[in-house]
């Protein structure tokens, strides 16, 4: 049963979404710009959508549970929302401070 | 029982007017007058037909639930009525006084507004019938009071101001401590029903009596808790008048009653070695307070410590634990309050008729406005306690209440502080009738006593100080009141 | 049964009028107040069936029932926020009629506001109705977005950044929420939260995911020490949308985590974590008021307050279930927080558009500016005393109410470092609105002049104030209404 190409999947989504959330966390939380920032958010939710999915497989007998692709849609939506205020502050911010530093 | 809804009527009865003082617009004086005005004697009226119906031992309450077992009670018993008589007598000659003081100075709507307010606060603190509606009426009385003692809007009225929430709102924070904490352990309080203090132990007991006597010593100017007060005489003269007589130092003597006889119970507090130590605590107020008088020239300063010293007879006559003593303590109550407010009343006149504010300005006075000095010369003799005045009575049944306990000693403590209130009063009245005038002492063109407004509620004040003292053996008298009540709720 | 369009309409009214508004910027003013008029007799009577009938009231969309589809749900809880939400709202919406109505042309401003400040109500009573943390998360979403996008709103340097601090910590705090979510549908497969507490057991990775999502969530209600953002923003929004941030805003995201803990994952908190939050509330207490001792600025001191007062929220956490036996009410601690929520709600909008209202009239927020104010406007000064009141936690207020139920709790329990924390917060408290309040109180100087501004500034914190003074006179209903459908974990303690 250990070599169930199912379970696989599972395992490797899973993981890989660890690893993109715990990339993303760390791109997050050291000193940097704000466009970073923006950015390791993508990649957070990005890792976090992947491990949401791979729960999808979590009763391999039933077959892929529909309701997370489902929510995962919905959380993209938000997702990209977010990003395009953060953008949309940050030209804001350039326009205002001309001239200025733009990574404030 | 269709009489609850008198005690929320006597309540209203301050409230309404002081409601509608906030919405009317400045320049309505005369109205402004009338309705407070009418809201004052309505009051009365009230409080006479409640009297009457309280002495056949009637017992009206009305109840407001705020949560389960968080009640608003309002009940009537014979110590309350004997509280918001006093307070509904001194609130009428107040207004009076208070309309003719402050003629046409601006923020008029404001100050009758939050005088009402005061009064209505009053009244609740007096009608409380539980624990919890006590503590919600006496931080409306604290809230209240503040705008009144920064009425003048200068700098040394907001210095009085700070400082008097300096002192009142840890107070508040301590009381509310001492509340919850009993009551996290018996349920809530109420009066009337009596409380079992078995669940707490002792050393309890004795941490939240001494939490509650700090948290209502700031307002009954408890030493070493009284330093507010005489800060606060930087407020208008109606509103010392009602500080010292009325409402405040008035409310916090009247809740130290409440806690020992009503959730305590003298004997509980008495077993538990709690009478003694307070009525220690109070007799040194009292030498305190006078010995402090001695020191003022100022004529409202020396007032004000003189308050400082009279409510704690209140306090001792409560923690004396005898039935005479009580007797003397809760007539005190009403004795002091109506020779103070005669007191105030005249310092007032002085100070805005004729500019004297010390006491060496007092010199021969006397003859040009003898209105006003025989009412101070009488609320003097008072406090004194000079024979037949009121002050004497209360005295003289605390000195046998005393006795009667056994604590001698308090018969010094009274003896001393007669000769220190002697000390401090007789140099005021000698200079005002036997030392001669000072020549350049200008008066107003219409003359020294003037409006009646003024000179009226001071004689009354003052002839009721005489007349209760005269008339102590009457069983309406405050002294008659206060034997029903000590022989109704108090004798074991 | 109520009728359905009762929990529909509080969400879809404010969306509908949202979307009518960017259409139509000329009508937006009457589409937002009718909008917000409808989500309001929709709340009252929501609340008259609740207490009514004793039960709450719930709605499958579509019929579809969960986990497939989503469910509205009322309880005594949501219903009394969605009252004040509503209220508040309301409150706000006519005061911002000055500032931002149609002028004859568009503005930026104008036109920004009334779609945004719309989102904001819709998204708020989304999360009061829904009983499912992905809804939460949407709701969660939009209301973050919109509140980051008021914060930006004057478009000065100072705001654009203030919103850009503020957006940040709202994103770790979605994504830690999102996160833990994750992992409670890897657990359960549902997020219904009913359908979690029929099944919830206490193991490792249901406390990680919900550790990950009460971080979240203590990030976006602004919790000692993740509250850096809060000050600037809120003082960096119009003094309007300020009230609403500070009003409503950070009491969605409590909600949730009330959600979490006491109605999915009851008994499972464990008395570290009811520590570590009690504890984090207790020294926001404190560090918020000496902060707001500090200031200068009215803004910065209300700002400021709303840093401590949430902090009381969080006691709630260790303190449920203190009630001892000798009292008479149930769940007195956590009913206590929720009172305080409404009622903190409805005082710092008073004070923020009382804030709002003086600055117009004084050009400026500091404590110099608006010396005197009182002779000018005195039902506004009026207002912000009657608030004061509320949030020093004096009776006979809401904030009073709440106190003294928290209180009773602390001391039976015998918890008394959480009842002498309550205690400090109410005296911290007067001693921060002391300043602003002699300074409004103060006599003017006789030169100086105030602009005049409209009465319905003054009039409408004044009613709001009331209102909040009125939940502590009148406290028996909204004790009762908030008892239906609580958790027993309220009642019982978390621990």
């Amino acid at each position: 049963m250990g070599g169930d190409p199912i379970i696989a999947s599972w395992l490797v989504y899973g993981c890989c979404g660890a690893v993109l959330v715990g990339l993303g966390l760390f791109g997050f939380m050291r000193p940097t710009t704000t466009l970073r920032r923006v950015l390791a958010f993508n990649i957070v939710g990005s890792g976090i959508f992947l491990l949401f999915g791979a729960t999808g497989y979590r009763v391999p007998s039933t077959g892929a549970d529909p309701v997370p692709q489902a929510l995962i849609i919905t959380g993209i939506v938000v997702a990209l929302a977010a990003t395009a205020l953060a953008v949309a502050l940050m030209l804001a911010l350039a326009r205002v401070s001309a001239g200025r530093d733009e990574d404030a | 029982m269709t009489g609850g809804v008198l005690p929320i009527l006597i309540v209203l009865a301050a409230l309404v007017p002081a409601l509608i003082s906030f919405a009317l617009p400045e320049r309505h004086a005369r109205l402004r007058s009338i309705v407070n005005l009418s809201g004052a004697v309505l009051k009365l009226g009230l409080v006479a037909y409640l009297l009457l119906a309280v002495a056949d031992g009637a017992a009206p309450e009305a109840r407001l639930s705020l949560a389960p077992g968080l009640d608003l009670l309002l009940r009537v018993d014979a110590l309350a009525l004997l509280f918001v008589t006093l307070s509904g007598v001194l609130w009428l000659i107040t207004t009076i006084y208070a309309i003719a003081y402050l003629g046409d100075s601006p923020n008029l709507s404001r100050f009758f507004g939050f005088f009402g307010l005061c009064v209505a606060a009053t009244t609740g603190i007096a009608f409380s019938g539980t624990l919890i509606t006590f503590f919600v009426f006496y931080e409306m009385l604290t809230l209240s009071t503040w705008p009144l003692v920064v009425h003048k809007q200068n700098e040394k009225s907001f210095a009085a101001g700070r400082r008097y929430l300096a002192y009142a709102l840890p107070a508040s924070a301590v009381l509310l401590i001492a509340i919850i904490w009993l009551e996290s352990a018996t349920g809530p309080v109420e009066f009337a029903t009596g409380t079992d203090l078995s669940v707490l132990g002792e050393t309890s007991l004795q941490m939240i009596f001494w939490l509650f006597i700090a948290g209502l010593g700031v307002k009954a100017a408890l030493f070493p808790l009284h330093g507010w007060l005489p800060a606060a005489m930087a407020a208008p003269a109606p509103v010392s008048a009602l500080l010292h007589a009325v409402a405040v130092v008035k409310a916090g003597a009247f809740g130290i009653i409440r806690i020992i006889y009503d959730v305590f119970g003298i004997a509980t507090v008495s077993a538990l070695g709690l009478a003694t130590p307070l009525a220690i605590l109070a007799s040194f107020t009292i030498l305190y307070g006078s010995v402090r008088a001695l020191e003022q020239s100022e004529i409202k300063k020396r007032l004000a410590f003189s308050t400082v010293s009279q409510v704690s007879y209140i306090i001792l006559g409560a923690a004396l634990a005898g039935p005479i003593a009580a007797i003397g303590g809760l007539a005190h109550l009403v004795h002091q309050g109506l020779m103070k407010i005669a007191l105030f009343f005249c310092a007032g006149i002085y100070a805005e008729r004729a500019g004297i504010e010390t006491v060496e300005a007092l010199d021969g006075i006397g003859p040009r406005m003898p209105w006003t000095s025989v009412a101070f010369t009488l609320g003097a003799m008072g406090m004194i306690g000079i024979p037949p005045m009121a002050g004497f009575v209360s005295k003289f049944y605390l000195g046998v209440g005393a006795v009667q306990t056994g604590a001698n000693w308090v018969v010094v403590v009274l003896a001393t502080s007669s000769l220190l209130n002697a000390a401090y009063f007789l140099p005021l009245v000698y200079r005002i009738w036997f030392l001669p005038a000072p020549e350049d002492r200008a008066a107003p063109a219409d003359g020294f006593e003037r409006p009646l407004g003024l000179i009226v509620p001071a004689v009354i004040a003052a002839g009721a100080a005489l007349a209760v003292g005269l008339m102590a053996g009457s069983p309406l008298s405050p002294l008659g009141w206060a034997t029903l009540i000590v022989e109704r709720d108090y004798l074991p | 049964m109520v009728h359905p369009a009762l929990l529909v309409a509080p969400i879809a009214a404010p969306l509908l009028a949202a979307l009518l508004a960017i259409a139509f910027p000329r009508g937006a003013v009457a589409a937002a107040l009718s909008a917000v008029g409808v989500a309001l007799v929709a709340s009252l009577v929501l609340v008259v069936e609740v207490a009514r009938t004793g039960t709450g009231a719930a709605l499958a969309i579509g019929g579809w029932p969960p986990p497939l589809g989503i469910a509205l749900e009322a309880d005594g809880l949501s219903a009394m926020f969605l009252l004040a939400a509503s209220t508040i709202g309301l409150g706000v919406l006519v005061v911002a009629q000055g500032p931002f109505g149609w002028t004859g042309r568009e503005t930026r401003k104008g036109y920004s506001f009334w779609p945004l400040a719309l989102c904001l109500l819709a998204a708020l009573n989304a999360i009061f109705l829904s009983r499912d943390f992905f809804n939460f998360y949407v709701g969660l979403e939009l209301l973050s977005l919109s509140a980051v996008a008021l914060v930006a709103l004057d478009g000065k340097r100072e705001a654009i950044e203030a919103a850009l601090r503020y957006l940040m910590f709202a994103l770790v705090g979605s994504l830690l929420y999102l996160l833990g979510a994750a992992l409670l549908y890897a657990q359960y497969g549902t997020l219904d939260i009913g359908l979690i507490a029929a099944s919830a057991e206490t193991n490792g990775p249901t406390l990680v995911a919900a550790g990950l999502m009460t971080a979240g969530l203590a990030a976006k209600t602004a919790l000692f020490p993740l509250h850096a953002w809060l000050p600037s923003a809120h003082t960096g929004a119009p003094a309007v949308a300020s009230a609403m941030l500070s009003a409503l805003v950070p009491k969605a995201s409590f909600f949730i985590l009330v959600r979490v803990w006491f109605d999915a994952l009851p008994g499972q908190a464990g008395p570290g974590l009811t520590l570590v939050l009690g504890t984090m509330g207790a020294v926001a207490i404190v560090y918020g008021s000496i902060l707001a001792l500090l200031q200068e600025r009215l803004k910065l001191i209300i700002a400021y307050s709303t840093v401590a007062q949430l902090g009381y929220l969080f006691l709630v956490f260790p303190l449920a279930g203190g009630d001892s036996t000798a009292q008479p009410w149930f769940a007195g601690a956590w009913t206590g927080g929720m009172v305080h929520a409404v009622s903190h709600g409805l005082a710092k909008a008073a004070m923020f558009l009382c804030a709002g209202a003086m600055m117009a009239a004084a050009g400026g927020d500091k404590l110099s500016d608006v010396r005197g104010i009182v002779a000018k406007m005195p039902l506004a000064t009026f207002a912000f005393a009657l608030a004061a009141v509320t949030l020093m936690g004096l009776p006979p207020s809401g904030g009073f109410l709440a106190k003294y139920l928290m209180l009773t709790a602390a001391f039976a329990s015998g918890a008394w470092v959480w009842g002498a924390v309550v205690l400090a917060g109410g005296l911290l408290a007067a001693l921060y609105l002391y300043r602003p309040l002699a300074s409004l109180f103060a006599p003017a100087d006789p030169d100086r002049t105030f602009t005049s501004v409209p009465l319905r500034t003054e009039l409408v914190p004044l009613a709001l104030a009331l209102v909040a003074v009125l939940l502590g006179v009148a406290s028996q209903f909204p004790y009762d209404i908030l008892q239906v459908g609580r958790s027993v974990a309220a009642e019982a303690g978390l621990e």
